[in-house]
């Protein structure tokens, strides 16, 4: 299992430096510019050192030679800030561009995923791949860059420079911190179960808050405020401990090594000091300074790779999130030479269709109907009775498993998927509009119409009067899913949306469920019109709609049970007659 | 953000330890580079190798003290901190309950969460780290210039223009950064809705054959946060250089100037490696400082969040003083005005509604409004005007309308989720106003439109209605509210499990559930909210006799858009745009209300009517 997980985050890792690839040469670029900084950081403090060789004491100060030195120190410091800050710029490019990348790929294949994946995902989790998922990666991806090889290289050259000037004393100091390291491991390790209650706990504080605040109304309704407090209270009180302890011992990490880093200063100190005093001329007190000032310097990479390791592992993690998305199997390709339906005659036909959206539970079987131009086909049933399974299919939203669907003549399979939807005008029982203004919402399917053919589509629908007492008219922008929009209003809007573009053959389903009555009698004449001469497929809940329709599909659990118009189904005495009776059921 | 520190009030002690603490810590800190110089100057220089291994042995010292100090501190902050934040969550949690229906409609459930969680957690972290780090970042600031000025006057100078110069660069570049990451985060929620809205629209987006637009639109947002991301990363990715330069320059300038002193004998060596070490203990301290005001900054914005939540004061006085009458005034002329159009009803209406409330009358009534006018905040117009009708005690009350007509706002202000802005309320003759929310809501079981279970067994969440429930009481609701038979069906029946939101659960199945939650308290007043909109027609008639057939006195709301719903109401309300535009029975009002005809003559074609009846 550990080595599975270990291949995938190699394999994972991989894909990364493949989209990296792409920037290959800032790649190089920040690599070089990473070189410079650290050679020179670790430089300066041996220049500093030979500086303070020069100031001996009273009297033996030796001007020109610390002139030269602070010259030289100058120069190191001024190339350095600059070479680290092109490495930065560089890091940003590649992270972002990365990021932006990945971003555009998952945008796309969304736009080509099965509706059977986004209907069987939940939005949050796809919306949290794409944008907090890459987020942490990029985060972690940019640390990675700026502190991985920076720190790994400030180790070697921190090492090789102490080396030269002093083997004894470096050695010192290799040897003392591995204690910080294994401090600082140790606590994580401590901790980690801490953290893991912590996050538990939160996570079911954070359940109860959703679920209680989400639903306050109801919470009040049944006056069941202090039972809630209660709850709440008792799960606060359980994270406070446990938070408590998680944070306390996490913090415990800083103080811990910086007291480890104390001890090798010292360390390096005392036989520093004692190398002066035994052979002043081999190792100097500027020496000594350099010296001390690596001690400083040596522990801090490790603490941070430490860092920096989780957080990879962590970017690793997410970027494995977001390539399942990406790698998730397409929706099927249209074929190449899949033909453009111009002008559909409106007839549509079924032939042996079957269909499950899970193979265990058989919906459709064997469905057949013809349905002719200008046909109006009601589908019934009680709610859940999977009404939209049908539009699903003629939509091609869905594929059937067998048989096949034919449009003017054509199998729809072998139809632009693009050119078959615009064919059907669609208002669905969701109303869903876009971000952005009403006018573009209106528009959505005829971009260049003008401003007369838009408000005339929205007189047609009703939605002119509510439009035109919105603050900025038709250039009021609605938020996301209409927020700021009633849902009759939002409603209105989408039946407007069909009827500007006014396609051959039309599905209504429950189209007229939250528009008051009055308005609804308005409307249904407006489809009426708009019906004329139009293939229609209304799911339907008012009987006079239905009486009306040409073929009446009757569905239950999944399945269409009956076929006919309404005379016909009423004599058969089944489902539908029993569906048609109870709504007279005196009660 | 001031008045959240109340929560810190209970912990004072580690309020005040945590910084003292920290700064002993970074007291003895600032001591080691004068033990280091003195082991140059007089270690070295007089080769005494026992007053070397002495001032080493000071520095272990200092560090094991420097630990402890620190140690204690750290407990303190986070002890101080998870105790704030536990006291503040628990005190904006009961200050939400508090709220009232229209606060709850202004602030909206996401925002709430957020603030009680993320936001919280942020806050916590803030308090964690202030206690922690502001008050020692800049005590070893302003402790290693003093140090300096004790070494040397001259080079001491240096670190009085370093450090100002130094705040500069680190806060100039903050100032410049964090307005723009600000952006940046607009830019990608802006990334996130578009993401969002290509889920939650895929459907109407394929309908309309929008992928590829679609995908440009996401692209010019991606590629306009792309561009500022880097923008916002090259400014603060000047903070480290520049103050690299600076603190070297500064020790270059020190060196010099040390040279020049030790040149005259007013400095030794070792003095000027000290100040050589103050210099660099100054940089790592600002580069914390600065990370510590970006967490800070964050950790402020939230608490304002926070705060703004706890500054929202309940509209609705919940204890139920005599606060009501008087408020009727102002009102009469507006109701004249409307008069005349309500007249196609006017015949069906008087019968019923009397402006004189008898007190014999009154114990009958169950309900009564009085010329209700209400107004949602914010809202401009009313959404209900001049409703006055009575509820006798067991009748059953029909309401129809459209969308926006003001049925919900009816039946919500029986309960008080909102209060009549004029006009009142009264359940069982007296003032809603009168009675406390708490006595007032026993009496009442509200099915609200959306069908909202809770995470538990069906019997946690129908004891709702009646936390010392019988078995027996539960499945008489069930019974009546239908639900009896498919939770036989479940495994565990009433200890079946309901996912959160109900989500395992049916739209109808939940439904009836929460009819039955309601039905549990055995109500004296039973509201139903269009709660039945899932249910097929078979059922809601069943559900309806079995509710009519109830014993008891229960006074019931139906609230309906179908006609077959509530045409076997005792009385039947048709509202029109917030105003009463009919009252009676289904017949009277199909003889005399225009609006309710043509509402029925839609559901139902003439001759099937006729059928019906």
């Amino acid at each position: 299992m550990a080595k599975q997980t270990h291949a995938g985050q190699a394999a994972i890792m991989k894909r990364v430096l493949h989209y990296i690839k792409r920037s290959w040469l800032v790649l190089f670029l920040s690599i070089l510019f990473a070189a410079v900084t650290v050679v020179l950081t670790l430089y300066v403090p041996i220049l500093t050192g030979n500086a303070i060789d020069h100031i001996v004491d009273k009297g033996l100060v030796d001007f020109d030679g610390l002139l030269r030195i602070l010259i030289m120190i100058v120069i190191c410091v001024l190339v350095t800030a600059l070479a680290q800050w092109l490495m930065n710029v560089c890091n940003n490019r590649i992270t972002y561009q990365v990021v932006r990348d990945i971003r555009s790929e998952a945008i796309r294949k969304i736009e080509v995923l099965p509706l059977g994946y986004i209907d069987g995902h939940s939005y949050g989790d796809v919306v949290s791949r794409v944008i907090a998922d890459v987020d942490q990666f990029s985060d972690g991806l940019l640390m990675g860059f700026t502190q991985l090889f920076t720190g790994v290289l400030t180790i070697v050259g921190t090492l090789l420079f102490m080396l030269s000037i002093n083997w004894k004393i470096a050695l010192v100091v290799v040897c003392i911190t591995p204690v910080s390291l294994f401090v600082a491991s140790f606590i994580a390790k401590k901790t980690y179960t801490m953290f893991r209650i912590q996050s538990e706990t939160r996570g079911e504080q954070t359940a109860l808050i959703d679920e209680m605040i989400g639903n306050q109304k109801v919470v009040q309704a049944f006056c069941h405020e202090d039972e809630s407090m209660e709850r709440f209270d008792e799960i606060n009180e359980r994270l406070k401990k446990c938070s408590l302890r998680a944070i306390f011992f996490s913090s415990i990490t800083n103080p811990s090594t910086r007291f480890v880093n104390s001890l090798v200063y010292t360390a390096v100190g005392l036989t520093g000091a004692l190398a002066v005093v035994k052979d002043p001329l081999g190792f100097s007190v500027g020496r000594l300074s350099s010296f001390l000032s690596y001690a400083n310097q040596y522990t801090k990479p490790f603490n941070e790779i430490s860092g920096v390791i989780t957080e990879l592992q962590n970017a690793i993690a997410c970027a494995g999130r977001i390539f399942e998305l990406i790698d998730e199997e397409s929706q099927v390709p249209e074929p190449q030479d899949a033909v453009m339906l111009e002008e559909p005659d409106g007839t549509v036909e079924l032939e042996h269709v079957s269909f499950s959206y899970v193979p265990q539970k058989k919906l459709i079987e064997d469905f057949n109907l013809r349905v002719k131009k200008g046909q109006r086909v009601a589908i019934v049933g009680p709610t859940g009775c999977g009404k939209t399974t049908i539009i699903n299919l003629l939509m091609r939203f869905y594929d059937v498993n067998s048989g096949k669907i034919l449009v003017s003549g054509t199998d729809i399979r072998e139809i632009t998927r693009g050119s078959l939807r615009t064919s059907y005008g669609m208002v669905l029982q969701e109303t869903w509009l876009k971000t952005g203004t009403i006018r573009e919402n209106i528009a959505m399917g005829k971009p260049e119409a003008s401003d007369e053919e838009i408000i005339s589509a929205a007189k047609l629908s009703h939605a002119h009067g509510f439009i035109r007492r919105l603050p900025e008219g038709y250039d009021t922008v609605i938020t996301e899913d209409g927020g700021n929009l009633s849902q009759g209003q939002k409603q209105l809007l989408c039946i407007a949306r069909v009827m500007l573009c006014l396609p051959p053959m039309l599905i209504l389903d429950e189209a007229t469920s939250s528009i008051d009555t009055r308005t609804e009698i308005k409307i249904q004449n407006a489809f009426a019109t708009m019906m004329q001469g139009r293939t229609s497929f209304i799911v339907a809940h008012r009987l006079s709609t239905i009486r009306e329709a040409d073929v009446i599909l009757v569905m239950r659990d999944g399945s269409i049970i009956e076929q006919g118009n309404h005379e016909e189904l009423l004599r058969q005495g089944g489902f539908y007659a029993e569906l048609y009776n109870s709504q007279f059921a005196a009660s | 953000m001031r008045k959240l520190l109340v929560y810190l009030k209970d912990y004072k002690k580690e309020t005040v330890l945590a910084p003292l603490f920290k700064m002993l810590e970074a007291t003895f800190e600032l001591f080691v580079p004068l033990v280091m110089a003195d082991i140059i100057d007089i270690g070295i220089a007089r080769g005494d190798r026992h007053y070397i291994y002495m001032r080493c042995l000071l520095l272990v010292a200092l560090g094991v003290i420097g630990l402890t100090c620190s140690l204690t501190a750290q407990y303190f902050a986070a002890k101080a901190a998870v105790g704030f934040a536990a006291g503040m969550k628990s005190g904006l949690y009961r200050h939400i309950q508090s709220l009232s229906f229209t606060e709850l409609d202004t602030l909206g459930a996401s925002t709430m969460i957020t603030r009680m969680t993320s936001d919280a957690n942020q806050v916590q972290n803030g308090v964690n780290m202030v206690l922690r780090l502001f008050l020692r970042s800049p005590f070893i600031v302003f402790g290693a210039m003093v140090m300096a000025f004790t070494i040397d006057v001259k080079a001491a100078l240096i670190f009085v223009v370093t450090i100002p110069l130094l705040s500069l660069v680190v806060f100039g570049v903050m100032a410049v950064s964090i307005p723009l990451y600000r952006k940046v985060q607009a830019g990608l929620d802006r990334v996130l809705g578009i993401t969002r809205e290509n889920l939650t629209g895929a459907r109407v987006i394929r309908a309309f054959h929008k992928e590829g637009s679609e995908i440009t639109r996401f692209d010019e947002s991606n590629d306009h946060l792309t561009a500022m991301q880097n923008y916002v990363g090259r400014i603060s990715a000047l903070m480290n250089p520049v103050t690299y330069v600076i603190i070297n320059l500064a020790t270059v300038v020190l060196i010099y100037v040390g040279a020049l002193q030790v040149d005259v004998g007013n400095l030794t060596q070792g003095n000027v490696v000290a100040l050589v070490n103050y210099m660099s203990q100054i940089l790592v301290e600002l580069i914390k400082l600065a990370n510590l005001i970006i967490t800070v900054t964050k950790a402020a914005a939230c608490a304002n969040r926070i705060q703004s939540v706890f500054d929202m004061q309940p509209s609705m006085d919940k204890g139920g003083a005599g606060n009501a009458a008087g408020q009727t005034a102002g009102n009469a002329g507006r109701a004249s005005e409307r008069a005349d159009g309500e007249a196609d009803c006017a015949g069906s209406k008087s019968e019923f509604s009397t402006d004189t409330v008898d007190c014999v009358d009154a114990v009958d009534e169950a309900v009564r409004f009085s010329h209700v006018s209400m107004h949602y905040h914010n809202a401009g117009e009313a959404a209900l005007e001049e409703i006055d009708f009575a509820a006798k005690r067991g009748q059953t009350i029909g309401i129809i309308g459209g969308t926006g007509s003001g049925k919900s706002s009816v039946v919500n202000m029986i309960p008080r989720f909102y209060d009549a802005s004029a006009g009142s309320v009264s359940v069982d003759g007296r003032d809603v106003r009168d009675y406390s929310v708490r006595e007032l809501r026993q009496k009442i079981g509200v099915v609200l439109q959306k069908a909202v279970l809770f995470q538990g067994t069906i019997r946690d969440n129908l004891k709702w209605g009646k936390e010392d429930a019988s078995d027996d009481e539960l499945w008489e609701a069930l019974t009546l509210s239908q639900a009896a038979e498919f939770v036989r069906e479940k495994d565990g029946q009433l200890d079946a499990k309901i996912e959160q939101g109900g989500k395992n659960l049916s739209g109808g199945q939940k439904q009836r559930l929460t009819i039955a939650r309601a039905l549990v308290k055995k109500p004296e007043i039973l509201i139903l909210d269009d709660s039945a909109s899932a249910l097929d027609y078979a059922t809601d008639a069943k559900l309806r006799s079995a509710i009519k057939g109830m014993d008891g006195n229960t006074t019931v709301f139906i609230v309906s858009q179908r006609t077959a719903s509530i045409m076997h109401a005792d009385l039947i309300l048709v509202l029109d745009d917030g105003r009463l535009a009919g009252i009676g029975t289904h017949e009277q009002l199909l003889a005399e209300c225009g609006v309710y005809r043509e509402i029925y003559e839609s559901q139902f074609k003439k001759e099937t009517a006729a059928d019906a009846s």
